[in-house]
């Protein structure tokens, strides 16, 4: 069952690709993308990975407001660094803080360290069992629960419905 | 349109400017990377975002959508190898760092 549905979603995030790079209006392209799909299909093992993402309509609304959680940080992230750079006395307080994520599955795992590193003053370091080593321009907590709270759950409560 | 795709292109590249002097005025590795890395995926996806508004009508807006996708998934991943690289490596926290959980860690390990 799970890997049925990670070929599934191997294929269709592929043929989205395919149709994007590509000139649509002929159908030559269409059918040999096709074509090619079939021959990916037989290396389906590798995309083994793609069976943690949950598709329910909860999971796939919790995408499309994670796309915008994501998007706003993003910004947040640089309009923070850049106040930091531009400002004389260079406002940074660096240390590398330990938090815990309650996410199981690889690729969701994968997800949050990205994200933690393209968010405000973040930089994932290291990952160790179910502890994460993230480098913090401006540390304003010491304990790991406090840390956590700040850094790891407002990605985590999407993720952890999108991936499980 | 190609107005409004030149602001964007503009104000991309005024972000990967101000990456860039991070790169020059923060004190170690760490930092550094920190304004590299999200000066870098910002300033790309604005300047490509820019260059598929400007020229609207080669109508490249599907490869630029990867090329978008392909920044944001690999760009913080090489920066999160090259941190733990550098720590790997033992290359020191400048000494203006509050913590390092990580090293005590390692410590810890290492006495056990």
């Amino acid at each position: 069952m799970k890997k049925a549905k990670s070929a599934i979603v191997g294929v269709v995030i592929l043929f989205a690709v395919w149709v994007m790079l590509t000139d649509t209006s002929q159908q030559e392209m269409l059918l040999g993308g096709a074509t090619a799909l079939l021959i990916v299909f037989l290396f389906r093992e590798k995309l083994a990975v793609l069976g943690d993402i949950k598709l329910n309509p909860k999971s796939l609304i919790y995408m499309f407001v994670y796309l915008f959680v994501f998007s706003w940080e993003l910004l947040k992230s640089n309009i923070d660094v850049a106040f930091r750079v531009v400002s004389p006395r260079l406002p940074i307080n660096p240390g590398i803080v330990k938090v815990r994520t309650t996410l199981k599955s690889p690729l969701g795992r994968a997800f949050l360290a990205n994200s933690i590193t393209l968010t405000p003053g973040t930089l994932t370091v290291e990952m160790k069992g179910e502890f994460f080593y993230i480098h913090w321009i401006d540390v304003t907590s010491d304990n790991i629960e406090d840390a956590t709270k700040e850094i790891v759950s407002n990605f985590e409560k999407y993720l952890e419905i999108i991936f499980g | 349109m190609e107005l409004i795709g030149s602001i964007i292109t503009l104000l991309g590249s005024i972000i990967l400017f101000l990456g860039a002097l991070g790169i020059v005025r923060m004190p170690d590795v760490y930092n550094r990377m920190q304004a590299g890395t999200k000066a870098t995926t910002l300033g790309t996806i604005l300047f490509l975002i820019g260059i598929s508004l400007g020229h609207a009508e080669c109508g490249c807006f599907g490869k630029i959508a990867i090329l978008i996708i392909f920044v944001l998934a690999t760009n913080p991943v090489s920066s999160n190898a090259l941190a733990r690289a550098a720590h790997a490596t033992g290359i020191k926290l400048t000494d203006r760092s509050v913590k390092d959980d990580l090293e005590s860690d390692e410590e810890m390990g290492e006495a056990i």
